[in-house]
Parts: structure tokens; sequence; C-alpha cells
């Protein structure tokens, strides 16, 4: 076959006539560190600018580079941004999995390949475009050295032409990802060009996929949730940092770092209104936000599973002499270091009663970019108030993917600093005593060094409402139960859950951070192609509200969707919920590592729904 | 405040107009003849006789007998006893929270030797203004009298038990780690003890003083390297210390030649007279070299081992603005909106 000749497979020429608008997923196969990071984002963000909804995840193996990576872009013309299954276009870079994801794909689905992979030849029910990306990339990139990182670019060109995505729309996203790097701008400039020129002479559409010009992400933004829980809590006013690095959290830290650099420091002085220190392992780097907390500073940290775990006796010192602290769990999978880049919702459960003894913590569950920039600063109001650590729950997916979004607003109004003594109060009270539940709601007065009120010693032994040691059994059970009297006014501050009834639906959902995305799709198919109506709640934090009891009993079966194996956050409500109720609640649950998608919900549904006893979705 | 206000007639005050027992704490719980309650009293002095205001100092400390003592001196400021082997990291972020704070921690040869050596190293290197106390037994107090880590190869425990292990040299390793003030008392050497106390707190980085510490309930019999006899006849030390406040302006008496005097991080001064010869408290390989010479004698050098000084602290590495972290205004910690916009537009 000549180089330039295209495969044309009779069965797969037949859907040409067939127009699939806006409504597709792109999956690219490269091999990472190969720079196919800075393509991918140019193809998702000229699809963005050209007013589509998009989505872009980025599944990548735990390694340096010469492992195999996939980075999925959705086009969804109603907005659906959750993942989807199946792959309708796939861009084939990597000789090592070449072969299986061909082999994985549904039929119909369009192949543009590296031509010496000879893909067209393993099934006759797809499109196949081939290119010789080798080749395309001499006269595009003379420097042999910089031909792997250009390379990538060529595959953006030839979409665009495929795709009818606007090559100038490509150009834009191009010029913005390289910023001020004009000669690599440049460079990859020609690769676009040379690729979108190949397609042109070498390739005949034959597949039913296109981009069209909508008006649906008009002044939005496209951000990571780690880089939106940055920019949350920079805007909160946190001053104190201690961290750890762990995959899918170190982003969260590094971009702070970056922002903080840049916004927070006196131009005139070169001095900063903030400290963030590399721990040396993150029971450090919690024992530095207990510390800072306890001064008097906002302090907070971003962990993953591992870092949790670690943090779990601090954890239980911050709840128990009620310290505030703000930690970002960023969810991966696995017990032990499991698949650490990939995506879960494995610490609900174990987070919410974090440390020894009778402990439970507050857990904020944000499920979008604009919301982990929300809820970062109100974890901190938060933590503040409660004078307890709080716990904001994302995950991978969340984290480390590019969402889109409409801009963040800035904060209105004051922070919350919680329950200062002032002399004022303190005249009123006529004496300070740490632990006296002065407003009945369980949350006492605190003190800070130099504040010039009385001072108090901070003790992890037990201790009376004066903050004096007692081993009393009387001052140990009066001290719990205030605690626990202080989660109950924890329910009038956390977010309540979002509530979409539905009185004609008998099924109810229930969800929490990105799994709301597959299940609002889910929703939808399950309307759409079963007449199967549904309720839904999405749960965003812990302590439960009086909602999600109210929700259980308005709906005959309730399906609590998340992404572990032990239905986590359908354990705690078993806490809460009485035990006849607690019998029509179902689980639908997905721990492969990749983010949850529509179908795989819709399938167990029906199928538990069936009376079948399909509980997991894979 | 009541410390400015004038002390009645007669009573013995310090400059700042306190008396000694302003500087007290609680009761103390430990055993009667603890080391540990030596150490207290020292502190207590030292922080009177220097007349720092004690509202300006917290108090650090992590699990342990030696970790209480921080309830039984300085009633008057905030304390934090954390968790085991954990205080390095809690004093961090409260000192860079407030930098105006003067903390002490109190650490065991258990809690900064065992649990807590992965944060006693990291605290070493970062040269964060604490003085770091390690009241040091060779045993573990509170839970009834197992080795520690310095426990000297050779020592025994009151059942029988030998330690065939060897001891880690917390002052040889902070030296190594690049701690700038490192020194070794024994609980029982008032004088010794109260002038290195003071020249810590006067030195603006990580001051870290292992101090022998008998517990005489688990380990001051015979046999044991650190009971209260055997460290009264095997101290050696390098010479007499005598530490003078920048606000003093009394003559020392110090023989030029014989005494070596370094200047501390606020302006005053610690003076060593020497009996070692040739001992050089700025020298890092001396100190190394004396410290392994006189513990293969079976012998402890006390004194103060080794000053670095002019190395910028952790606050001054950070190059925080001069107020507190955790006390700055709103509008001082939250970026103008035209920031924020800012930033969306970059992400467009
Ligand atoms: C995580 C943890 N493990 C174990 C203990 C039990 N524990 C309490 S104090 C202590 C040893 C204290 O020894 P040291 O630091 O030398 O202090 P000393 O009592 O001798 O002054 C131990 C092991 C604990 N409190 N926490
Ligand atoms: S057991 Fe030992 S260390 Fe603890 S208080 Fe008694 S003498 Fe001191």
């Amino acid at each position: 076959m000549a180089p330039s000749d295209v495969a044309v497979h009779e069965s797969a020429s037949e859907q040409t006539t067939r127009r699939i608008t806006n409504d597709f997923s792109i999956q690219v196969a490269t091999v990472n560190g190969s720079g196919s990071q800075t393509a991918n984002l140019v193809l998702l963000r000229s699809i963005f600018q050209m007013g589509v909804p998009v989505s872009g995840k980025n599944l990548f193996p735990s390694n340096i580079a010469g492992l195999p990576t996939w980075f999925t872009i959705r086009a969804n013309k109603d907005g659906y941004i959750g993942r989807k299954k199946e792959i309708d276009f796939l861009v084939a870079m990597n000789p090592e999995t070449a072969r299986e994801d061909v082999m994985t794909l549904e039929s119909g689905a369009a192949v543009l390949y590296d031509e010496p992979l000879r893909l067209d030849a393993l099934r006759d029910d797809l499109v196949f475009y081939a290119a010789p990306f080798d080749k395309l990339v001499v006269p595009v990139c003379p420097n042999a050295k910089l031909r792997k990182l250009v390379r990538n670019m060529i595959y953006d060109g030839m979409l665009a032409k495929l795709l009818d995505i606007d090559l100038a729309e490509m150009e834009k996203a191009l010029r913005k990802q390289f910023g001020k790097k004009a000669k690599a701008a440049e460079l990859n400039r020609g690769a676009l060009q040379a690729g979108w020129d190949y397609a042109e002479a070498n390739f005949t559409k034959r597949d039913p996929l296109r981009v069209e010009r909508m008006d649906k992400t008009g002044g939005m933004i496209l951000i990571e949730g780690n880089a939106a829980a940055a920019i949350g809590c920079m805007m909160a006013g946190v001053t104190v940092v201690g961290w750890y690095p762990i995959t899918p959290s170190s982003s969260l830290a590094e971009s702070l770092i970056a922002y903080m650099r840049e916004h927070r420091v006196d131009k005139e002085t070169g001095k900063a209104t903030f400290a963030i220190l590399q721990a040396e392992d993150e029971l450090a780097a919690l024992g530095i936000v207990l510390g800072a907390g306890w001064a008097g500073a906002r302090a907070m940290t971003a962990t993953a599973g591992p870092g949790i775990s670690l943090m779990a006796e601090f954890a239980g010192l911050g709840y128990y002499t009620e310290l505030p602290a703000v930690v970002f769990d960023i969810q991966r999978v696995g017990p032990s270091t499991g698949l650490p880049t990939r995506t879960a919702q494995g610490d609900v459960l174990s987070t919410a009663v974090l440390s020894h003894g009778d402990t439970k913590q507050v857990l904020l569950i944000p499920s979008s970019v604009g919301e982990i920039y929300q809820m970062a600063m109100d974890a901190f109001d938060l933590a503040e108030t409660l004078q307890t650590p709080v716990f904001v729950m994302s995950d991978l997916d969340l984290g480390m993917n590019t969402w889109m979004s409409d801009p963040f607003p800035y904060p209105e109004g004051p922070i919350h600093r919680g329950k200062r003594l002032d002399r004022a109060k303190l005249a009123e009270l006529g004496s300070f005593g740490r632990y006296r539940d002065v407003d009945g709601d369980g949350v006492p007065y605190r003190t800070i060094p130099l504040d010039g009120l009385p001072p108090y010693f901070n003790r992890g032994s037990g201790h009376n409402p004066d903050g004096k040691y007692s081993e009393r059994p009387d001052d140990y059970v009066n001290n719990l139960d205030r605690l626990a009297r202080k989660f109950e006014t924890a329910k009038t501050h956390v977010p309540k859950p979002e509530v979409d009834d539905d009185p004609e639906a008998a099924i109810g959902f229930i969800a929490y951070g990105t799994s709301h995305w597959a299940a609002l799709e889910s929703r939808d198919q399950l309307r759409k192609e079963a007449g199967v109506r549904t309720a839904y709640l999405r749960v965003r934090a812990y302590p439960f509200t009086d909602e999600v009891k109210a929700f259980v009993e308005r709906y005959h079966r309730v399906y609590v969707i998340e992404q572990n194996r032990d239905a986590q956050l359908r354990a705690l409500m078993r806490i809460d919920l009485a035990p006849e109720l607690m019998r029509n609640v179902r689980s639908v649950l997905h721990y492969d590592g990749l983010p949850i998608d529509a179908r795989s919900i819709t399938d167990s549904v029906l199928a538990q729904e069936a009376g079948h006893d399909g509980m997991t979705t894979e | 405040m009541t410390t400015t206000a004038a002390p009645p007639p007669g009573k013995k005050v310090n400059r700042i107009g306190l008396e000694l027992v302003e500087y007290k704490g609680g009761k103390t719980t430990l055993c009667a003849g603890c080391g540990h309650n030596a150490i207290s009293e020292r502190i207590v002095e030292a922080f009177y006789e220097m007349g720092i205001e004690p509202e300006r100092v917290v108090k650090l400390s992590g699990i342990g007998c030696s970790s209480k003592s921080p309830a039984y001196f300085l009633g008057r400021s905030h304390g934090f006893n954390s968790v085991h082997g954990r205080m390095p990291s809690v004093g961090t972020g409260a000192i860079l929270a407030n930098r105006q704070l003067l903390a002490i921690g109190v650490s065991g040869d258990g809690d900064t030797g065992a649990i807590g050596i992965g944060q006693f190293v990291h605290l070493m290197r970062r040269n964060l203004p604490i003085v770091y106390i390690i009241e040091d037994n060779g045993c573990y107090g509170l839970t009834k009298g197992q080795f520690s880590p310095t426990a000297d190869l050779g020592s025994r425990l009151k059942t029988g038990v030998v330690n065939d292990l060897p001891p880690i040299d917390t002052c040889a390793l902070a030296i190594e780690l690049g701690a700038t003030f490192v020194a070794r008392s024994f609980s029982g050497d008032k004088k010794q003890l109260l002038s290195i106390l003071k020249a810590a707190v006067s030195h603006g980085g990580t001051s870290m003083i292992d101090v022998l510490s008998p517990c005489v309930t688990f380990n001051d019999h015979e046999g044991s390297t650190k009971s209260y006899s055997y460290v009264k006849d095997h101290d050696e030390p390098l010479g007499e210390v005598s530490f003078v406040p920048y606000f003093d302006d009394i003559e020392v008496d110090y023989e030029p030649g014989t005494t070596k005097e370094v200047e501390m991080h606020d302006g005053s001064k610690l003076y060593l007279k020497k009996v070692a010869e040739n001992y050089d408290p700025t020298h890092k390989g001396a100190a190394l070299r004396l410290l392994r010479e006189t513990s293969e004698r079976g012998v402890y050098a006390t004194g103060v081992l080794y000053v670095e000084r002019n190395r910028p602290n952790l606050v001054e590495l950070l190059n925080l603005v001069d107020e507190p972290l955790a006390t700055l205004p709103l509008e001082r910690v939250r970026p103008p909106k035209a920031a924020l916009d800012e930033i969306m537009e970059s992400l467009r």
C-alpha cells in the first residue's frame, strides 16, 4: 500500500451518510513523556473555543516516561461532561497498546494511526486513517531532537481537518498553551498546518463525527480541580501550609505556591503573607497545620489516601483538642499504593472517622471545579467556626482532569473566624474555660497566644471544661457528649445536599463528588431509553443533614452511586438511618480506577430493577 | 497589662516587674527527685531572670513524663502537649503562624530518639527559632522503664535486661544535621544549666539542649549510665559557662586567653571559660571530635558544644512579613478582585 493510501472498508463506508455532531469522544493513545499533553490540551481547548461543551480526562501511568497514556476528550452538545464509556475516535500513536486499543473499539469507530503500525489489518468494521508521522515531521522540524515533541501536533492538524475544527481556533489555543514561548509556538503551528495539509490531500472523510460551532461555553474557563482548590485557599486567606508530595494532590500545593508567589508577596518588600513548607512526611504536614491553627492562622494541607492514613493520630488530636485545620484529600485508588494515578472515592468512610476512639470528622464533598473553589473557602470558615479539622474530599478525576466552568465569583463578605474570646466576652463570662459550652451548641471559646487573653494548655489527654488535666469519668463523658453536640451543630453549618425531587419517580439516586456527572447523565438515559424516572440527591457534606433521611423516606428504592467497592457512603448512612429505611437502599459501585460513566450506572440500575443482583457495574 | 504594673514594695521582681512566682506552673505530678523537675525549675529561673514576658512564650511537648513538664512551668504561657514524637511539626506551624512567639519545646529521649527521630532530624535542619530540650534519662519513664535509643551500650534495666545496641548521641546528630546551637548539661548542675538555657533563649535559631536527667524510678541504679551518681562522676564540663543578657552590663572577670566570648543573636554574650584545651564552640569538626573522644571514655562532655551564628532561621528564610501571619487582616491575605479576574482571564 502506498503511504498516502487510506484504508477503505465496505462496512464502514456506509456510515458516511450519518452525521454525528458535537457528541463523541476522542481518545489519544501515546507514550507518557512524549509531549502529547500539549497537543491534547490544544485539541480540547479548540473545541471549547468553538462553544462546544468538553471535558478532558488523562489516564496516565504511575511512571515518568515510557509507559502508555490515554487522553480522552469528550465533546457533548448537551453538556454531559462525565466519562463516556465508548470511544468514537481513536488516535493510535503508541505501538505498545495500539492493537488492544483498536480491538476494544465499538464497531463503526474511527482510527487515526501511525502508518507503520498497520492497524487497518486488524478489523474491517472501523474507519481507518493512516499517516506517516515520522516522515511528516522532518520538514516541519529540522532539529531532530525536538521532533518527538512536535510530532504529536500533527495529529491535531489532521483532526481539525477531519472533524471540521476551525484551524484558526487551534492556532489560538496553541498560542495560549505556549504563552511567551514564541519559537516553540511557531514550530508547533507548522506541525499543525502540515497535519491539516496532509489530511486535506490524502484523507477522504468516512466517519460521521463533526464539530460545529455552538454558544455553550461563552465566558467559561477550563481548569483542573486542584488549581481551583488552590485559588479558593488563596482567596480564603490561607497563611500556613504544610504538605508532602503525593499524586494526585501535589498539583494542588504546587499551584497554590505559584498563585501565592504571584498574588501574596509584597511587590515592594518581597515579603510573603504566607509560609508554605514541604514537610518531611504527612504526619509533620498535619502537625504544622494544627500548630498553626492553634496559634490562630488559617492553615491547610493536601494529600491522598496514604497520607490520610499517616495523619490519623494527629486528626484525632485536632478533633479532641478542637483545633481548626483544612485537609484536602485528593482520593486515588487502593489500599496500599494501589493505582496511584487512577481515581476513586475510597477514603470516605475511613476519613469520616479518622483516628482512634470516638472520632467524627467533618467532610465536604465537591463535585465540580466551581464547587471545590467555593468549598475551599467554606472549609476554612467551618474549621474555625466549629474548631475542628475539615476534610475536603476531592478525587483524582476532579483534581487532575480538565473541566469547564463558569468563572469563579469573587468572595464578597467577611470570613468567619469562629468563637474567639475577646475582652467584652471575657467580662461577660467572668472567667475563661477553654472547653466550657457557654452557648449550648457544643462549640467553646478559644484564645490564641499573644492575644492578651487568658492562656490555656492544649492537651490531648483527658481534660475538664476548664482545659485542666482530668481523668474523671464524668469529665470524659461530658466532654465527649459535648463533642457529639458540636457535631450536631455542624449539621447546621455544612452545605446541604442538592435535591431534585420527582413526585412520579419510584427510584431515587444518591451520588456525591465526581460520581455526580455520570449520575446526571444516567438519569437522562433511564428516562429516555427505558422510561424510568428518578429523583436525585447529591450529598455535599458529612455529617448528613436531615434531607438525606427525608429523601430515603420519600422513594421506594434508593441507589447510592459511588466509586468504591465497599459502599462506603451507604455504610455511613447506616449509622444515621434506621435499619428499616436502609432496607430500600441499594448500591451502584464502580471501582476499576476509571472515572465512573453513565452507561455503567444505567446498566446496573436496570439489572437491579429487573430483579437481578448485579450490584456492581464492573 | 499586669506585666507593667508596679510591684508591691519589698517584693523581689525582675526587670519587667514580675516576681518569680509568675513564672511557675502547676504542681508537678512527676516522681519526687525526677531530674525533669529540676529542669523545670531552671526554666522558671531562666525566663524570670531574663525578664521575658510569659505571654510571649509558647510551651510545646510530645508525650512522656518529660513532655508533661510544660504544665509545671510558665503557667501564664500558652502550652501545647501534642502527640508522641511530633512536637517539632506543631512548633513549626505555631512559629510560622506567629513569628513573635518565643517557643520552648520539651521532649524525652524516647520522644526524640525513637518515634520522633524523623521530626527531630528535620527540625535541626530547618533552624526554626525554638529552644528544644531533651530530658534524657536513657529510658521510657511513662511506660515504665523500657530502654530508649539513648540508653548506653551495656546499661542494665532493673529487670536485668542488658542493652546491647549502640546509643544515639543526639548532640552529635544535631551538629551533623546543621543545628546551630547544641549543648549538653545535667539536671543536677544548676549553674551550668541555667546559663545554657539563657544562652539558648537568646540564640534566635534552633537551640538543642540534651539534659541528662535521671529517672529515679526506673533508671537510677548501679549499672545505669544515666543514673544520678554515674552522671555526677562522669560529667566533664568543657568549662564554666556564663551568660550575660544584652541588657545587663555586668563585668565579666574571665581572663582573656582562657575565655571564649560568643555573641548571641540578640547581642547578649556567652562566655565559656575553658578547661579543655583549644576548644572552640564555633568549630563543627572540633565539637564532633570532642563528643567522640569523650564518649569513648564513657564521659559526658557538657557545656555549649557548638554554636553557629548568623545563619538565617526558618522565618527569615521564608521571608515572611514582619507581622504575625495569624493576625493579618483579611485585606492583606485575600487578593483583590482584579487578581481573581486576571486568573480567570488566563483560564478562558
Ligand atoms: C503513638 C504512641 N506510641 C506509644 C505511646 C506510649 N508512650 C508514651 S510515653 C512513651 C515513652 C516516653 O519516653 P521518653 O520520651 O524518653 O520520656 P520520659 O517518660 O522518659 O520522660 C511511650 C512509648 C504513645 N503515647 N503514643
Ligand atoms: S518515672 Fe522516671 S521519668 Fe517519669 S516522673 Fe518518675 S522519675 Fe521522672
